[in-house]
C-alpha cells in the first residue's frame, strides 16, 4: 500500500500546515474553520481504521467523540481538574466503553452492525440528553476552560490553539499511518476482505475487531478532548449521528481505506461549505445527492481512484516490459531467459 | 495424520454430514467427490473450524481439534482455500500475500507504535515468505502486479501461495480447479504434485473427474453427506455404489 | 384497570404505527437484503405531504392520506430507480452510504421547503368515544383499526394475488425468481412503492398525536429497525408481532418505569437481545 510520494509527501503538506496561519494573514476566523476541520479530521481517521480498514461501519462514531468530550467537559467544569489530565483520559474513556460495546457488536457483521451501533449511538445521545445530573442535559456544558499553557505559551488565542490541534492531527497521522502499513494495519485489510478468508489464516476475528474497535474511537475521543477545550461549551448535539454522516462523507469524497483520503476529505470537504456559506444548514441538499453520485461513480474518492490509476499504470509497464523480455527471448532459451522477468517488474 | 470420527452436522431439521468417519493419510494426496449437494464443503468447514460439528471428533496429528475455531485450526498447520478468494485488488500480489505468515508472529499494537525490532523483524520474515510462496506456485513473474489484473487461473494459484505462506502441515484446496481451462488444469495438478513431493499433505474437493483420477492417492465419496466409499481411483471406478450415484444426477464428469 | 386498558390501547396504537412502518422496511430488505436507511425519510415526507394536502389544499383527510401516499410512492420508485438499483452489485457498505445521501437530502429538503419547525396536523377524529366506561380518544382508535386493516389488506395481496407472490418469490429465491420470468426491476419498484405507502399511511395516521418535523423519521426508523431485526429481517409476521411487542413495552415502560426514557427501551431490548442471540428472536428461512 504505497502512501503518495512517501514521506516527502507528509512533510510537505505538515510545511504547508505549518504556514497556513502566515497564508491568513492573521484571519482568526480562517483558522478558526481549519482548526475544527483538524479536529474532525482527527475523528474521521479513526473512523476509517474501523470503517476502511477493517470493514464495519460504525454509526455510533460520533457517539464517542461526545464520550471524549464530555468527560473534558465534566471533569474541568464539574470536579475543578485542570484541562490536560482530563484530556489525557478522553480518548482511555473512549475506549474503555468502546471494548464494551465492540465486544457485543462485533460478533454482529454487515448491516447488523451498522444497525446495532446505529442504536447504541442514539442510546449515548438520549442518554446525554436525558442524565442531567451528569451530563447538564439540553442546556449542556458551559465554561470549560482552554488548554493550561506552559513554557510561557497559552492555548486561548486562535492561533496557539491552531498549532495545538495540528500537533496532534501530525501525531494522530503519524500512528494511523504506522498502524496501517504494519502486520496489524495487514490483518484489518484482510478481514476487510473476508472474515472467513482472513480466519483461514489464523486471524483471531474478534480479538483484532475488538481491537480495531478500541482504536478507533480512542481516535473519536480524543477529537472530542480537544473538541471541548477548543469550542469552550458543548451540547448533545455534538452525539447526534449527522455528525457521523458528516465523517462519512469526508472519508467517502477523500477515499475510504487509504491513510490521505479521509484528511483530504476532512478539509476539503469543510472549506467547500464555508464557500457555499448560505447552504450551511442546508448543506445536506447538496451533499445528499453528492454522496449518492460519489457511491454510485467514484466508490473510492480522490485518493483511492489516483492510487487505483497508479497501480494499473505501473501494471501495464510490468507488462510490457515482460512481452518486451519474451520477445527479445531466444528460441533455445537463450542468455535472456525467464530469470530475468522478476526485476523489469518493479513498480 | 487427520483422523475424523463419526462426524455429524445437523442445521435445525437438516442433516448437512452423516457420520462420516476416514482417515486422511500424510503426505498423500486425498480427495473427497461426490454429486452436487452431498456435503463436500459442509465437511470442509467442518475440518477447518469454519463450523463447530454437532458431534463427533476430530484429530490433528493425534491431537483432538473437534470444536476449535478456524484460526486455531489454521495455527494449528491445517491452511484452507476458497472457491472464491477475495484479494486486496488495488495492491499489489506480493502485498496481498505478506499477511499470510502473520499467524506465526507475535507482534502487536505496542510493538506497532514503538517500531520495536521484534516488528521489523517480523515484517521482513513475513516478506520473505510471502516471496518463496509466490516462488514455490510459479508466479514470480506477477510479483509486483495488481491483484484485480492477474487472471483467473493466477488467482487460483495466488490462493495456493496464500496458503502456504501460513507454514502449513496439510492443505484443504476446495475446488482449486474451478473456472480453469483443461490446459490450466494440468499446471494445477502438477502443483498440487509439487506440494506433496515437498512434505505437505493435501486434501482437496474438485468435480473434474480426469484431474481427481490422474491425481489423487485415496478418494472419499460423499452422497447425501454420507460417505458411500473410499479407495483408490481403481476402486473408485469400479464401485457401482458410486455409479449409481453420480448417475442418478446430471453431474457429468468433466 | 381503566390505567391498564388505556396503557394496553396506548399499546396497540403506537405497534400498529410501528408495524406499519417496520412492515415496508421488512419487505425491502426481503428483496434487496439491504437495510433503507433512508425509510425514515419516506415516513416524514409522508407525513409532511399529508400536512400539506389538508392545510394548504384542504383535502380531506383520508384525501390528503391517499395523496401522501401516492408522493411517497412516487419518491420511493424513483429512489429504487436511481440508487439502489445501480448500486445493486455494489458491497453492502455504499448501500448504506447512499441509502443515508436519500435521507439527509429529504430531510434537508422538507427544511428548506417547510422550516424545522414543529406543526400539528388537524384530524377529524379529535373526539373521544365512551365505550363501557372507558373513555379512548378518536384518533387511536382510529390508528389501531386502519393499522391491523392495512396489515390484513397486505396479507390478503401478498398471499392471494399472483402480484403478491412474485414478490414473496424474490424475496425467497431472486435467482430462482428470475429463472421463471419474473421481471425483478418490476418487483423492486412495487415493493418499493408499497413500502413508501406503508411508511405515509403510517405517518398520517400518528401525525395527529405527535408532531410534524423534518427530523421526525429518525426515531421511528432506529425502532423500526430494531423491530425487523428482532421479528427476523424479510419476515411479515415478525414485523407486525415486533412491532407490537415494542409498542407495548414503550407504553408500559413509559408509564411505570418513565417518560424520559421511554425512547430507550427498544434500543436496550435491542441491545440484550442481540448480546445473547447475534442471529436474533426468529431466523427467517428465506435466505
Amino acid at each position: 500500500m504505497k502512501i503518495i510520494d512517501g514521506k516527502i509527501g507528509w512533510l510537505l503538506l505538515l510545511a504547508l500546515a505549518i504556514a497556513f496561519p502566515f497564508f491568513a494573514a492573521g484571519n482568526d476566523y480562517y483558522l478558526t474553520v481549519m482548526a475544527t476541520a483538524y479536529v474532525f479530521a482527527i475523528a474521521t481517521i479513526g473512523l476509517n481504521l474501523i470503517t476502511g480498514y477493517t470493514g464495519q461501519f460504525n454509526l455510533a462514531h460520533s457517539g464517542f467523540m461526545a464520550v471524549g468530550a464530555y468527560t473534558v467537559g465534566i471533569l474541568t467544569v464539574d470536579h475543578g481538574w485542570s484541562f490536560w489530565p482530563a484530556f489525557a483520559l478522553s480518548g482511555f474513556v473512549a475506549s474503555f466503553i468502546g471494548f464494551f460495546v465492540g465486544l457485543v457488536s462485533l460478533r454482529l457483521k454487515g448491516h447488523f452492525f451498522s444497525i446495532f451501533t446505529m442504536c447504541v449511538g442514539y442510546i449515548m445521545y438520549l442518554l446525554i440528553e436525558k442524565w442531567e445530573g451528569l451530563t447538564h442535559g439540553t442546556v449542556g456544558i458551559m465554561g470549560i476552560p482552554a488548554p493550561t499553557g506552559f513554557a510561557g505559551i497559552d492555548f486561548e488565542a486562535p492561533r496557539s490553539q491552531y498549532y495545538l490541534v495540528l500537533f496532534f492531527l501530525a501525531l494522530s497521522v503519524w500512528a494511523m499511518h504506522r498502524i496501517a502499513n504494519s502486520l496489524l494495519g495487514r490483518t484489518f485489510m484482510a478481514i476487510r476482505n473476508g472474515d472467513d478468508l482472513a480466519e483461514a489464516l489464523g486471524i483471531n476475528l474478534m480479538r483484532n475487531k475488538v481491537l480495531a474497535f478500541m482504536l478507533s474511537v480512542f481516535y473519536a475521543g480524543l477529537a472530542g478532548g480537544l473538541y471541548a477545550g477548543f469550542v469552550r461549551f458543548l451540547g448533545p448535539g455534538i452525539a447526534s449521528v449527522e455528525h457521523t454522516f458528516d465523517m462519512t462523507m469526508y472519508m467517502l469524497v477523500g477515499g475510504i481505506g487509504t491513510l490521505l483520503g479521509p484528511l483530504l476529505g476532512s478539509i476539503a470537504v469543510p472549506w467547500l461549505t464555508q464557500y457555499l456559506q448560505f447552504l450551511q444548514d442546508y448543506r445536506f441538499i447538496v451533499f445528499g445527492p453528492l454522496l449518492i453520485i460519489l457511491v454510485i461513480f467514484v466508490p473510492h474518492g480522490v485518493v483511492g481512484s489516483y492510487l487505483a490509476w497508479r497501480a494499473r499504470n505501473a501494471s501495464r509497464l510490468a507488462s510490457e516490459a515482460a512481452a518486451k523480455q519474451a520477445k527479445t527471448q531466444t528460441p533455445a532459451g537463450g542468455v535472456i531467459g525467464r530469470g530475468q522477468q522478476k526485476g523489469s517488474s518493479h513498480a | 495424520m487427520l483422523e475424523i470420527q463419526n462426524l455429524t452436522k445437523r442445521f435445525g431439521g437438516l442433516t448437512a454430514v452423516h457420520d462420516v468417519s476416514i482417515n486422511f493419510e500424510r503426505n498423500k494426496i486425498n480427495a473427497i467427490i461426490g454429486p452436487n449437494g452431498a456435503g463436500k464443503t459442509t465437511f470442509f468447514n467442518l475440518i477447518s473450524g469454519a463450523i463447530p460439528p454437532t458431534s463427533g471428533k476430530i484429530l490433528f496429528d493425534g491431537q483432538d481439534v473437534t470444536g476449535l475455531r478456524a484460526d486455531q485450526v489454521a495455527k494449528l498447520g491445517v491452511s484452507r482455500t476458497f472457491q472464491a478468494t477475495n484479494l486486496f485488488d488495488r495492491a499489489t500480489v506480493l502485498d496481498n500475500l505478506i499477511v499470510g505468515h502473520r499467524l506465526r508472529t507475535q507482534s502487536g499494537l505496542l510493538d506497532v507504535l514503538l517500531g520495536t525490532r521484534r516488528l521489523k523483524e517480523e515484517e521482513r520474515i513475513c516478506r520473505i515468505k510471502a516471496q518463496e510462496a509466490l516462488d514455490f506456485v510459479g508466479l514470480s513473474h506477477v510479483s509486483h502486479r495488481v491483484a484485480g489484473d492477474i487472471s483467473q487461473e493466477e488467482r487460483k494459484r495466488v490462493a495456493f501461495a496464500l496458503a502456504l505462506a501460513t507454514d502449513p502441515k496439510m492443505l484443504l484446496l476446495d475446488e482449486p480447479a474451478g473456472g480453469v481451462n483443461p490446459e490450466e488444469t494440468v499446471g494445477i495438478a502438477e502443483l498440487i504434485q509439487k506440494l506433496v513431493k515437498h512434505g505437505m499433505t493435501v486434501c482437496l474437493i474438485e468435480h473434474k473427474m480426469d484431474m481427481i483420477m490422474n491425481l489423487a492417492d485415496k478418494i472419499m465419496v460423499l452422497n447425501y453427506g454420507e460417505k458411500i466409499a473410499e479407495g483408490t481411483p481403481a476402486e473408485i471406478r469400479a464401485n457401482p455404489i458410486v455409479i449409481e450415484a453420480y448417475l442418478g444426477s446430471e453431474n457429468a464428469a468433466a | 384497570m381503566e390505567l391498564i386498558l388505556e396503557q394496553i390501547l396506548n399499546g396497540l396504537t403506537l405497534g400498529g404505527v410501528y408495524s406499519l412502518v417496520a412492515l415496508g422496511l421488512t419487505l425491502v430488505y426481503g428483496i434487496m437484503h439491504v437495510p433503507n436507511f433512508a425509510h425514515g425519510a419516506f415516513y416524514m415526507v409522508g407525513a409532511f405531504a399529508a400536512f400539506f394536502l389538508m392545510s394548504n389544499w384542504g383535502l380531506n383527510y383520508w384525501v390528503a392520506m391517499a395523496g401522501a401516499g401516492v408522493v411517497v410512492a412516487v419518491i420511493a420508485v424513483i429512489s429504487e430507480r436511481l440508487v439502489f438499483h445501480p448500486l445493486r452489485h455494489h458491497e453492502g457498505l455504499h448501500h448504506m452510504i447512499a441509502a443515508i445521501g436519500i435521507l439527509l437530502f429529504l430531510e434537508a429538503s422538507a427544511q428548506a421547503m417547510f422550516g424545522a419547525d414543529f406543526r400539528r396536523m388537524q384530524t377529524p377524529y379529535a373526539g373521544i368515544i365512551s365505550m363501557g366506561g372507558v373513555t379512548l380518544p378518536s384518533q387511536r382508535l382510529l390508528i389501531i383499526v386502519a393499522a391491523f386493516a392495512l396489515m390484513l389488506a397486505l396479507h390478503l395481496f401478498l398471499r392471494k394475488t399472483t402480484t403478491g407472490a412474485t414478490i414473496i418469490a424474490m424475496a425467497q429465491n431472486r435467482d430462482g425468481a428470475a429463472l421463471v420470468g419474473i421481471d425483478a426491476n418490476r418487483v423492486a419498484m412495487m415493493t418499493f412503492a408499497i413500502s413508501g405507502v406503508l411508511a405515509a399511511v403510517a405517518a398520517a395516521l400518528y401525525a395527529p398525536i405527535n408532531l410534524v418535523y423534518p427530523a421526525m423519521g429518525n426515531l421511528v426508523i432506529t425502532k423500526a429497525f430494531v423491530i425487523i431485526v428482532l421479528g427476523g429481517m424479510g419476515s411479515v409476521p415478525g414485523a407486525i408481532l415486533g412491532g407490537l411487542i415494542i409498542g407495548f413495552a414503550e407504553s408500559f415502560g413509559a408509564f411505570y418505569i418513565s417518560t424520559d426514557y421511554k425512547d430507550i427501551i427498544a434500543f436496550v431490548l435491542l441491545v440484550v437481545v442481540l448480546s445473547l442471540r447475534p442471529q436474533g428472536l426468529f431466523t427467517t428461512g428465506a435466505r
